[in-house]
């Protein structure tokens, strides 16, 4: 697996084209923006799930996505860690990753996590070992084989398993916690891979009221340090923490803006409550 | 992932270490040094069968590596054994000589078939540690490639079992043609010598045995340092939710490979220990019901643990030598049925009762 940072072009090599500044290795969010997708439209047997969807994320940003049943909130996430192709448009990673060229591994190693609807931890490692399978690290086989845990490596487990809230219990196998524990475990999990651009699918779905309290304390605090995009159906929840909504329908964007603005769309309202 | 660091202790340190004083010591002494009336003589057919399961083990830490660990069921493993039995047979067969039934160069089977020179693959195959390598290499190379293909594929579950059960059956059919160079039905048998030395004198023979023994604790010492590393972590964390693992920016394809091929090599390895004690290797080793067999011992000694691995080869293949001469008909009947019991009343089979009694008698 190469480092897409090795694919780009050398910023001294002098065929270059001039895009007006030199590539740099790696993430460049330059430009402000750290997620562009341009007229993404994907298409299962005819139906178009995203239909030229334009969507521009910036760094540090917290973005809550909603929208209807089949809106293709779902889709857009699996278009952007590689799982689905799109048939057309384009998709960048800062100003110089081209995600529809990259494989599913290669994506979360250039730095976007992705949480799912369903939490999924490894139930039969310990809350620790999950993390530290998570933790970013040289993931090749030869160096998996002979890597060992540093002070450092374990400082940096101690301070997210404190994040997260699971500092206590964590040699107990990841399959003995709550509900709300592992949404919790498997954010954790993806912190430790320090993405800059996090994808959390419903991740207060089945949390009690304390739970989705405490979620939504943690997500404030990771804006800023951590770009979000959050597709949630729980309104308060969105109303909560967005400073942007977008709002998706049938595969394209509806509208965007602040909470109350958005939700005064008569767009927005007819979808959501017409026909 | 606890309960296997529990089952190395530093009491079961000292368990394989006695081990290998056992195999390299105490059994040798027993079956040479002692007479032949003492109680405790060791007979040469106890000698020759515990080397045998010992070989079996050693296919089981294999098996227990892929399946046990990594989640693949492998129904091909006794391929990888026989090849590897096959690979060191070449050198048996060659150092036959002119000892044959026709007193030729060439070994029977090719003096019947009309054949004036060895095939190319024959070539060097007088050297016992070329051979040696090859008894490793060439089921680790084909593992390699075909796992390549089945997991990049992303070939799992029972699919990817039936496809092992079918590539073994398709060796099995070639190497039982003649022309294929491998003598054919009858496989390789009436060895004279390993290494210059007679290969069925008591001191070959305990030679053989501990080398096998010492080749067993290091298969198991060398599968625990894998179960225990980030690695074997990574492979339970493959096994119970592969897609998770991937977007960790883990690539499944390599890990499954590493673990497949090292697997396929220790199979190997086995094989080629087992061949020179039992002196015959033929097709019949590549059948699918050996493959299958490899798998029960795993299932009953208790998947994911190493030490069940040996403990299963030990328990069935114990069971089969004593069965097979008392109610020989009935074997294959006992052990499906054993295979059942297992599935539905011992999940994490025998080691998984003794944990369970364990417990019990701390609660």
């Amino acid at each position: 697996m190469t480092s897409p940072a090795a694919t780009l072009q050398d910023p001294g090599d002098q065929s270059a084209p001039d895009y007006g500044h030199l590539l740099r290795p790696g993430l460049d969010v330059s430009h402000k923006a750290i997620l562009y997708l341009e007229d993404i439209t994907v298409s299962f047997d005819g139906f178009r799930a995203l239909n030229k969807l334009t969507l521009t994320i910036d760094a540090g940003e917290l973005r809550c996505v909603i929208g209807p049943n089949g809106a293709g909130k779902t889709t857009m996430m699996d278009v952007i860690t590689g799982k689905t192709r799109p048939d057309s448009g384009t998709a960048y990673f800062g100003q110089t990753i081209d995600l529809t060229r990259l494989t599913e591994p290669e994506i979360a190693h250039a730095g976007i996590g992705r949480k799912f609807q369903k939490p999924t931890v490894f139930e039969r490692h310990s809350v620790f070992e999950n993390l530290e399978l998570a933790m970013k690290a040289d993931k090749r086989v030869r160096r998996t084989l002979s890597a060992r845990l540093g002070a450092e490596d374990r400082d940096r487990i101690a301070a997210t398993l404190e994040r997260v809230g699971l500092a206590t219990g964590a040699g107990r196998p990841a399959g003995l916690l709550s509900h709300g524990q592992k949404q919790w475990l498997e954010i954790g999990m993806l912190l430790m891979q320090e993405p800059q651009l996090l994808l959390l699918d419903e991740p207060v779905a089945g949390m009690t009221d304390a739970e989705t309290e405490r979620t939504a304390e943690l997500f404030a605090s990771l804006a800023g340090s951590h770009s979000l995009i959050v597709v949630e159906h729980d309104m308060d929840f969105v109303a909560r923490i967005a400073r942007t909504v977008t709002v998706l329908h049938e595969g394209s964007v509806l509208a965007e803006g602040p909470m109350d603005t958005v939700q005064s769309d008569p767009r927005v309202v007819e979808v959501y409550l017409g026909r | 992932m606890s309960r296997v660091l529990s089952l190395y202790p530093p009491r079961a340190w000292a368990a394989i270490a006695a081990a290998a004083l056992i195999v390299a010591v105490a059994v040798p002494l027993a079956n040479i040094a002692v007479p032949g009336a003492s109680v405790f003589h060791l007979s040469d057919y106890w000698v020759t069968l515990a080397g045998k399961i010992m070989c079996f083990a050693m296919v089981a830490i294999a098996m227990d590596l892929i399946w046990g660990y990594t989640g693949i069921l492998s129904l091909g493993h006794g391929l990888f054994f026989a090849l590897g039995g096959y690979a060191l047979g070449m050198y048996l067969m060659r150092s036959i000589g002119i000892e044959g039934v026709y007193k030729s160069e060439l070994p029977d089977f090719m003096v019947f078939l009309d054949w004036k020179a060895y095939p190319w693959y024959w070539n060097f195959t007088d050297h016992f540690w070329y051979c040696a390598l090859l008894a490793v290499a060439v089921p680790a190379l084909l593992a390699f490639v075909f796992g390549y293909f089945a997991f990049r594929s992303r070939i799992k579950g029972v699919y990817f079992s039936i496809i092992t059960q079918a590539l073994t059956y398709a060796f099995m059919l070639l190497f039982f043609r003649n022309d294929t160079g491998f003598g054919g039905n009858n496989g390789f048998t009436d060895f004279k010598r390993i290494l210059d030395f007679p290969i069925a004198t008591p001191g070959t023979r305990m030679a053989l045995f501990v080398a096998t023994g010492l080749a067993l604790i290091g298969c198991l010492l060398l599968a625990r340092a894998i179960v225990v590393s980030k690695l074997g972590r990574v492979l339970t964390a493959i096994r119970d939710a592969e897609s998770r693992v991937m977007f960790f920016g883990y690539n499944p394809l390599w890990y499954k490979l590493f673990v497949w091929t090292l697997s396929a090599a220790m199979a190997g390895l086995a094989g080629a220990l087992y061949v020179p004690q039992v002196g015959i290797i033929n097709p019949s080793e590549m059948s699918p019901a050996n493959s299958i067999e490899i798998a029960i011992w795993v299932a009953v000694g208790g998947r994911g643990t190493l030490v069940g691995a040996i403990l299963g080869a030990i328990l069935v293949n114990g069971a089969k030598s004593w069965f097979t001469q008392a109610f020989p008909e009935y074997w294959l009947f006992f052990l499906g049925a054993l295979f059942i019991a297992v599935t539905l009343f011992l999940p994490n089979g025998v080691i998984g009762l003794l944990d369970r009694v364990r417990n019990r008698a701390e609660a």
